[in-house]
């Protein structure tokens, strides 16, 4: 009876003073013929030493590959104290926290990211997070509908470099209202919007990622002054270490944006097969009733001392139920927290050298890369650490056989290779990386590779 | 007991109207509506212009355990809206019938007042959400 | 006291084991810089460890405290499913791996999916919501995608009860459908005569908790079943009270055609201060076509069992994509090594020890004098006391008992939740309690009412946790969301 605590004589005592005579009494308002014998597509228990084998041996079955795919998802050193803290039970198995004299400790932690996130994005006010980056455009996009009233259309225009499942995602959740999802025109030499475009009828926004999912960097000031120009607000989509080298959503063109979100990962979250991860979201101040999620704000105690409470709550679904801003509650919370103990770890200055190790570590990765025989970039330009190269072989072929050198070569665009080097690769590593692919494009037959 | 003016009209969402001498109507909540809202601590008013059915989103009033619709109870297009509740929501928590005003409208129709309560049938309705 | 991380802040300050050395050549065009320089804190790495650690002290947790709270199923997190989904081979797995590299985390999630559709009674099971609130979106579109693809284009409403949770009407109307509000019996079960009367051609569906949130079963759940079938709707399941009825009853079972589940409630995953959930939605035969992706599959192949996932274009109904890759994976993991531990017999008796805590403390509650909201029902997992009699006599309200626990060193129940029953606590007890928790945390409801016929005031409670009551109306006219420091 895994956490279970009962005795026998507990379970006596109990069923007398209920005045039940069994378990099987207390379920005696439930129609029988419901009532189910056993459960045989469960297998039976484990004990904690047996699972720990099970586990570890499946762990070790998906081994420790050279990694080198990003693609909205980025392995990045994760200082020891990050998880070490994060784990406390205090923080991990913590509740919501409604009750705010029970949960200071959430509360100003929350507070603490808000500020991080919004210096970083340059806007004012944050969320306590989203899901993910993917579903934060989806949330991002009805918010732009609500708070742009004047713009009746539905319409969000889609900058070429957004993450394509970004679009999915956002079309999955926020598709059912009406709104429509449209792509900009793309420069083919660049990867970037192109030179010439038209904004249509009152679109409601635009929504630029930067860098762009095939990791090129967007003339974002152009493209946030012509957007404001026809009515739309902006949404950025940014990766959040990047934004120590780039410039902040929140100075983006004359205005700067309106909403940025994005992907809280490479803020000290591990890969994990894609989560739990965090999305955030901030806004400029005007939009703040608009945002969905929770939000901390500090505040003053009966005896005047400083203290942190939830607030804005009435646009919530808990209150405003079927008039909420979104149907969110459960958000990210632990993974908000590990994400702030990061970010005060590595500090602004500490962001920057990785950030800058990882656009060295790919610089001198695709130097080496395009020396190779019929290897080339796809998109002229600057990129922030993550680039699109063409090879001359089927790209699908060449990552299996990589794959089975316990190399995962990048993510297959279909016409093109999108690698990453974080700062986690050595020269040794891209050296690997680079002499295995020479291998592989010498054989004739891949499948033998 | 709740304060009631005697020249104003009332609705069952408890809101009330005051026919203004050029013709226009004013809007507000009543007092016993601020008061089962608690503190205030925000209103969303409509933009000046728009076009309102009787029954229609005019404006919300929110406070820290409740958000609030507040309907139009006519048809009309509103005139004015009380700019001075975007900073200090609590004014209607301290004079709903006065400078607590939400929303003036032109209506757009004949205003059909049985469709309305006079003082007294709000206070007998009051008196029955009390019972 | 109330120190922030910034106020610590000294210029030159740095963690500087936490940062690669590298040289100042970013490759950047100079119009595309960041020339500002945000404010984060700059500290020491030791700083940082004592700041987030006296942190957590300020917080309650299961860890460290009781949380009766109802609806959210606040049992022990064993620390086994933490620390084996943390395992390097795992927490270290791109998302976007080959399957080749992922075997071992595959068959984790395949065996988990086919352990919830033994529990749920479903054919069909995606892995992929986030969190509660995301299975409901899940659950919604693809009722209205089946509709859809029947062609029966009308149908926009769903019924929701008054009880429900405030994420059910939120999520139906984010689908775009209209809610319609279904009253619920003076016995806490639907009332069949109001539900017939909501039902019709434009019905899309119902969505249902069952045990509700007034802590009973419905008995009438096969008339609800049918009555909303005949209709022509589907009916849905909010698994947040699944806890109740595990390896008893099985939705399936009872005529639900869809439903998600909390697995950080019913299996026992972390709630981490707001989260990650996970909402894994289940679903029976006439919505397979429309689950979204993606899913796990298996199939033989030379000998041995090979795991992947269903490709976009095997599923062409599919509702889609809900998050950038496969949902909160890590969290599926630990519910995984739950389950396995739980197994095939404790699965049944979640439910049996989790009921008879709830009678328990019922019983125990109702004997020293508290009045239950449905005092002629059993109890689920969880029951309802209402205080409108001490509110009225003796002014104690369910705010400041709630607020009073705190300094008996126990979590509030929730409160003022269902809206419908007057100043209500909702309890929660979870069967990972003994029973010495439950006889204390009678003693302290005790006293409290002790103290309040006394003549002692709760308003202003609690005296002992790290700041008095604070000011919400404050918080919300005086907006301060994020620390600017002057200058």
């Amino acid at each position: 009876m895994p956490f279970i605590p009962h005795t026998e004589d507990d379970t006596r005592e109990m069923l007398a003073a209920i005045g039940a005579s069994s378990i099987d009494d207390l379920f005696d308002e439930i129609p029988q013929q419901l009532l189910i014998r056993s459960l045989d597509g469960v297998p039976p228990a484990l004990s904690e030493m047996e699972i720990s084998r099970l586990m570890r041996e499946r762990a070790a079955q998906d081994g420790a590959p050279l990694c080198f795919i990003g693609a909205g998802a980025y392995e990045h050193h994760i200082p020891q104290a990050v998880w070490d803290i994060a784990t406390r039970g205090e923080y991990y198995s913590a509740y919501t926290p409604y009750q705010a004299e029970a949960s200071q400790g959430t509360l100003q932690t929350i507070y603490e990211y808000q500020t991080m996130i919004t210096e970083l994005t340059g806007l004012d006010v944050s969320n306590a997070s989203l899901y993910d980056g993917a579903s934060g455009l989806a949330e991002a996009s009805l918010m732009a509908v609500r708070s742009n009233r004047k713009a009746k259309s539905g319409r969000i225009l889609l900058a070429p470099g957004v993450n394509p499942n970004y679009e999915k995602v956002a079309v999955a959740i926020a598709g059912s209202q009406n709104i429509t999802f449209e792509r900009l025109p793309m420069n083919a030499v660049t990867g970037n919007a192109a030179d010439q475009l038209d904004a249509g009828t009152s679109p409601v926004a635009l929504v630029i990622q930067q860098p762009s999912f095939p990791g090129t960097l967007e003339d974002v000031d152009r493209l946030t002054d012509w957007a404001h120009e026809n009515g739309a607000l902006v949404i950025a989509v940014v990766n959040p270490l990047s934004l120590a080298l780039l410039k902040a959503p929140g100075s983006w063109g004359t205005k700067g944006a309106d909403i940025a979100v994005g992907e809280g990962q490479p803020l000290g979250i591990p890969l994990s097969s894609g989560g739990p991860y965090f999305g955030f979201m901030t806004c400029r101040q005007e939009h703040v009733r608009q945002m969905p999620g929770r939000i901390v704000g500090r505040t003053t105690d009966l005896e005047d001392n400083p203290g942190f409470t939830l607030t804005l709550q009435a646009r919530e679904q808990h209150i405003r139920r079927s008039k909420a801003t979104s149907n969110i509650c459960t958000n990210q919370g632990l993974m908000v927290t590990a994400a702030t103990i990061y970010m005060a770890l590595l500090g602004f200055e500490g962001l920057r050298q990785v950030a800058l190790r990882a656009q060295q570590n790919t610089a001198l990765l695709i130097s080496k890369l395009t020396e190779l025989p019929g290897v080339r970039r796809l998109y002229e330009g600057p990129h922030f650490h993550e680039v699109s190269i063409r090879l001359d072989r089927p790209i699908a072929a060449v990552l299996d056989a990589l794959a089975r050198r316990d190399i995962l070569g990048g993510y297959d665009l279909g016409d093109a290779l999108l690698v990453c080097a974080t700062e986690t690769k050595t020269e040794v590593d891209i050296d690997l990386y680079v002499d295995t692919l020479r291998d592989i494009l010498a054989t004739r037959d891949l499948r033998r590779a | 007991m709740t304060e009631l003016p005697g020249d104003l009209l009332y609705t069952e969402d408890h809101e009330w109207l005051r026919r203004e001498d050029d013709g226009s109507v004013t809007i507000g909540i009543t007092d016993h509506a601020q008061a089962a809202l608690g503190d205030l601590v925000y209103v969303e008013l409509p933009e000046v212009g728009l076009e309102l059915d009787s029954g229609g989103d005019m404006a919300v009033v929110e406070s820290v355990k409740a958000a609030s619709d507040v309907f139009s109870p006519i048809a009309g297009i509103v005139e004015a809206v009380n700019e001075d509740l975007a900073d200090d929501p609590e004014i209607i928590n301290g004079d709903p019938y006065g400078n607590g005003w939400i929303v003036r409208l032109r209506p757009s129709e004949k205003i059909d007042e049985d469709a309305l309560l006079s003082p007294n049938a709000y206070q007998d309705l009051l008196d029955a959400e009390d019972a | 006291m109330k120190t922030l991380i910034f106020e610590k802040s000294r210029n030159g300050r740095r963690a500087f084991a936490q940062a690669p050395s590298s040289v100042d050549d970013a490759a950047i065009p100079e119009a595309l810089r960041r020339k500002d320089t945000p404010r984060l804190p700059e500290v020491s790495e030791l700083q940082v460890v004592r700041h987030y650690t006296r942190l957590s002290r300020q917080n309650f947790s299961i860890d460290t405290q009781f949380y009766p709270l109802g609806s959210c199923t606040m049992k022990y997190n064993p620390r086994a499913c933490n620390s084996l989904a943390l395992l390097p081979g795992f927490a270290g797995r791109h998302p976007l791996g080959p399957v080749s590299h992922g075997q071992g985390f595959l068959a984790c999630m395949y065996e988990l999916q086919e352990m919830l559709k033994a529990v749920t009674g479903m054919q069909g099971v995606s892995l992929t919501p986030m969190a509660g609130a995301q299975g409901e979106l899940a659950g919604v579109l693809m009722i209205q995608a089946y509709h859809k693809a029947r062609g029966d284009l009308e149908r926009n409403e769903i019924i929701v009860p008054d009880a429900a949770h405030g994420t059910n009407p939120a999520t139906a109307t984010m689908c775009g459908c209209v809610v319609r509000e279904l009253p619920t019996g003076s016995d806490g079960d639907i009332d069949i005569a109001a539900l017939k009367a909501a039902v019709g051609p434009k019905t899309a569906g119902i969505m249902l908790t069952n045990p509700s949130t007034l802590g009973v079963f419905d008995r009438g759940i096969v008339e609800v079943a049918k009555i909303v079938h005949d209709a022509g709707g589907l009916l849905y399941y909010d698994g947040a009270n699944l806890n109740a009825i595990c390896g008893k009853v099985r939705p399936g079972d009872m005529g639900f055609d869809v439903i998600h589940m909390n697995l950080h409630k019913t299996f026992s995953t972390p709630h981490g201060g707001g989260g990650p959930g996970s909402g894994a939605v289940g679903v029976g035969s006439r919505l397979l076509p429309f689950m979204p992706i993606p899913i796990v599959r298996a199939t033989e192949r030379d000998g041995a069992t090979w795991y992947d996932w269903i490709a976009e274009d095997e599923l062409p109904q599919s509702i889609g994509r809900l998050s950038g890759f496969m949902g909160n994976a890590g969290v599926l993991l630990r519910a995984y090594v739950y389950m396995r531990m739980v197994g095939r017999d404790g699965m049944r008796r979640l439910a049996e020890y989790a009921t008879l805590n709830a009678n328990y403390l019922q019983a125990r509650l109702r004997d020293v004098g508290f009045q239950l909201a449905f005092p002629k029902r059993r109890a689920s997992h969880e029951f309802i006391v209402t205080l409108k009699h001490e509110a009225r006599e003796i002014n104690l309200t369910a705010m400041d008992v709630a607020k009073a626990l705190l300094d008996h060193n126990y979590h509030a129940p929730t409160t003022y939740f269902p809206l419908l029953v007057p100043e209500c606590l909702l309890i929660e007890p979870t069967e990972t309690e003994s029973k010495e928790t439950l006889d204390n945390f009678v003693a302290a409801m005790t006293a409290i009412v002790t103290e309040a016929k006394g003549g002692k005031s709760f308003k202003e409670a609690p005296y002992t946790m790290p700041v008095r009551r604070l000011d919400d109306v404050k918080a919300a006219r005086q907006l301060d969301l994020a620390f600017r420091p002057p200058g």
